[in-house]
């Protein structure tokens, strides 16, 4: 997994409720059974102007000029500001396998699906949950100021703005350890191997039908 | 006092760290379900760090999502499709994973052949790579769906490390009217409390209604926890939950049977636990709901009508209702009865069992498709159930009416094999998503129950069946 520790980003905007994982990424790309590759992808529907399917060359397709990651102001952002359950739908970790392929670091938005959310800090993206009347101010900051950044710093937890403003955020002590180190989860649960295994032995015995 | 999540959480902790302030705990998995669509970079991910599955009988696998639903003796035409099912098959035989392929008579949705062949069971953890896992929970299973990191997890260690959830009791008292099903219950809770309502919580539905339920009808219900936000939904044991599991394949037999049913008997919330959030509904009050927008909460009742975005303060509210109308093509106000459709949908995890099948060829049989219905189509939710619906004469019914017959998988649910809706055409779905694009690119989803989809086929335009019965 990717290590997080600060980033400071440029902000783009997506004024949009209940954005779900179809629409960050659209089933047809799930065919591929590779974990890269999936940024060009990113919520194609909106994205592009033509029906987009796996394979073909993207920079020959038309792309959405109204679509606000279009917009060139916006290019090269690594911040999503982001509106409430943003990533609900499917269990589709390609969802912020994409996001994180398109060149964003963290996700700022009031709420987010439960599932989304986990999948996120698996592979280093930052999701963090700001309360709803700040995440309004943002949104009318960053639609008001070309080239608006924020600096996200996971050790302190804090966002800063522009101006100085700090706005603090929650996040689980474990998860918050696994992505400032990139380590590795499944190899932190096989040092309780023994603990497994035992567990296991207990629950044979209780419940053989089980391990039928 | 415990609630049925408490057990069912507690009964599965192999480790929490003495200091519990996050509430994370590594809880053991019983059953793993792999489909094709989440899992290739899951078992690639355990080949390069030389890791393998922990325990290969707890994981039963089977390619649904891509699969065609019309002859299958050539294979999958499409190249990316086929290679994506291939891969879960040469996965499968290399590591000596149970798998239901393609061509097996007990092949099909995930999430109906777990429960048909016995390989849920009650007090079981299910994990499977996908979110409408929580269909399992009418078992009384803590049953969730997972992204294909901690797919790998599960297969590498049998655990998931997992943040606990709260506790939401929703509560359906009374007696469901006549036609009223339980894809009625479930849009009518997400209605109340918002796609995002469950979100951090573990639902498990009670009450009069519930128990009534089949296993079947409690399937859907749990089926759309998901979309009510909750990752879990979940339903006590009782005598319906024990007798549909009696017999079936991976179900225990003889003196195992006897101490596993005692045990399942216990499955079942504390009398007078609290839950932190109580949703009351009255089943009586519960009429057939449609969906008239792109999302699950965008629902109204059979005689309703489409909302007016003029009528909403909230401006963020209201920008997503005009931005749903205009690509549902949808004018304010339009009775819900005078939208016309292009196709009917019968199928996916929500609705694609025998019972669906039965009540939607009640409603078809001895009439036909109206004439503006390019297509309807039913797909049945695994082989087996095709079978049995086949011994009963109900693809007879369907297929004089009009229907299409055909072979089971995820199909037009999510439109990643071949049956998808064309940019602009209406469907009235028994699926679970109503999302842009979910049944094909521009495509426009109406979420019913079987019942109603049958009717709206029948008439070609939605109509309470409740008056065609
Ligand atoms: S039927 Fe639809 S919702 Fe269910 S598993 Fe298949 S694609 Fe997902």
């Amino acid at each position: 997994m990717e290590k997080f520790h600060s980033c400071k980003g440029l902000v783009a905007p997506l004024d949009r409720a209940n954005i779900d994982t179809d629409a960050i990424i659209p089933k047809q790309f799930l065919k591929s059974i590779k974990r890269s590759g999936f940024g060009q992808n990113l919520f194609d529907e909106w994205r592009y102007l033509d029906h987009g399917e796996p394979g073909m060359d993207v920079t020959q397709r038309r792309l959405n000029p109204d679509f606000i990651l279009n917009q060139p102001r916006y290019r090269g952002a690594q911040i999503l500001l982001a509106r409430a359950n943003f990533g609900c739908g499917s269990s589709r970790e390609h969802a912020p396998w994409a996001l994180q392929d398109y060149g964003f670091r963290a996700i700022i938005a009031p709420s987010f699906a439960d599932i989304f959310f986990s999948n996120c800090f698996k592979i280093g993206l930052l999701p963090i949950v700001l309360d709803t009347n700040i995440v309004d101010r943002i949104f009318h900051e960053v639609n008001s100021t070309e080239g608006y950044c924020l600096t996200v710093n996971l050790e302190k937890q804090t966002v800063t703005t522009p101006s100085g403003e700090i706005c603090t955020f929650d996040v689980d002590p474990f998860r918050k350890h696994c992505l400032l180190n990139g380590l590795d989860e499944i190899g932190l649960t096989l040092q309780y191997a023994d603990k497994i295994k035992a567990f296991e032995e207990k629950r044979r015995t209780e419940q053989p039908w089980l391990f039928a | 006092m415990q609630t049925l999540y408490d057990k069912l959480w507690q009964s599965h902790v192999v480790h929490e760290e003495s200091d519990k302030s996050d509430g994370m705990a590594l809880l053991y998995i019983d059953r793993h379900l792999v489909h094709e669509v989440t899992s290739p970079q899951a078992f690639e991910g355990l080949r390069l760090a030389g890791r393998k599955p922990w325990r290969l009988d707890s994981i039963l696998a089977v390619a649904d999502h891509n699969v065609p639903t019309t002859e299958r003796s050539h294979g999958i035409s499409d190249p990316i499709s086929r290679l994506q099912v291939e891969t879960l098959d040469q996965n499968c035989a290399d590591l000596g994973i149970t798998e239901f392929k393609m061509n097996d008579l007990r092949q099909g949705i995930v999430h109906v052949i777990g429960p048909e062949q016995g390989a849920t069971l009650p007090g079981m953890t299910v994990v499977c790579g996908d979110s409408h896992t929580s269909t399992h929970g009418a078992f009384a299973c803590l049953a969730f769906g997972i992204g294909t990191s901690e797919v790998e997890h599960a297969l590498a260690t049998q655990c998931l490390l997992l943040k606990k959830a709260k506790a939401m009791q929703v509560l359906v008292e009374g007696q469901l009217g006549y036609g009223v099903t339980a894809k009625d219950i479930a849009l009518a809770v997400i209605g109340k409390i918002g796609t995002a309502g469950g979100t951090g919580y573990a639902i498990e539905f009670a009450g009069s209604a519930v128990r009534a339920l089949s296993m079947e009808a409690r399937m859907t219900l749990c089926n759309m926890a998901i979309e009510a936000g909750a990752r879990a939904g979940m339903i006590a044991v009782d005598d319906i939950t024990i007798d549909y599991i009696k017999g079936r394949p991976f179900a225990p037999k003889g003196e195992l049977w006897e101490k596993a049913v005692a045990y399942w008997r216990t499955l079942k919330s504390d009398e007078g636990v609290t839950f932190e959030q109580v949703i009351r509904l009255d089943a009586t009050q519960i009429k057939p709901q449609i969906t008239w927008g792109t999302s699950p909460e965008m629902v109204t009742t059979v005689d309703g009508r489409v909302p007016d975005p003029a009528q909403i303060a909230d401006a963020v509210k209201r920008h997503d209702m005009e931005r749903a109308l205009k690509y549902m093509g949808l004018a304010p106000n339009t009775p819900i009865s005078e939208i016309r459709l292009d196709k009917i949908f019968i199928g996916s995890c929500t609705n694609s069992r025998i019972e669906d099948l039965r009540a939607a060829a009640e409603v078809v049989k001895g009439r036909h498709i109206a004439a503006n219905i390019k297509l309807a189509m039913v797909v049945p939710g695994s082989g087996l159930v095709k079978h049995q619906a086949e011994q009963e004469g109900l693809d007879r019914i369907f297929r004089d009416a009009g229907f299409e017959w055909r072979e089971p998988g995820c199909s037009m649910c999510l439109a990643m094999n071949d049956d998808r809706l064309a940019p602009g055409e209406r469907c009235a779905s028994t699926s679970n998503r109503n999302f842009e694009g979910r049944q094909g690119p521009g495509g426009r989803t109406h979420l019913v129950s079987p019942v109603m989809a049958a009717a709206a086929a029948v008439a070609g335009h939605f109509v309470d069946v409740r008056e065609i019965y």
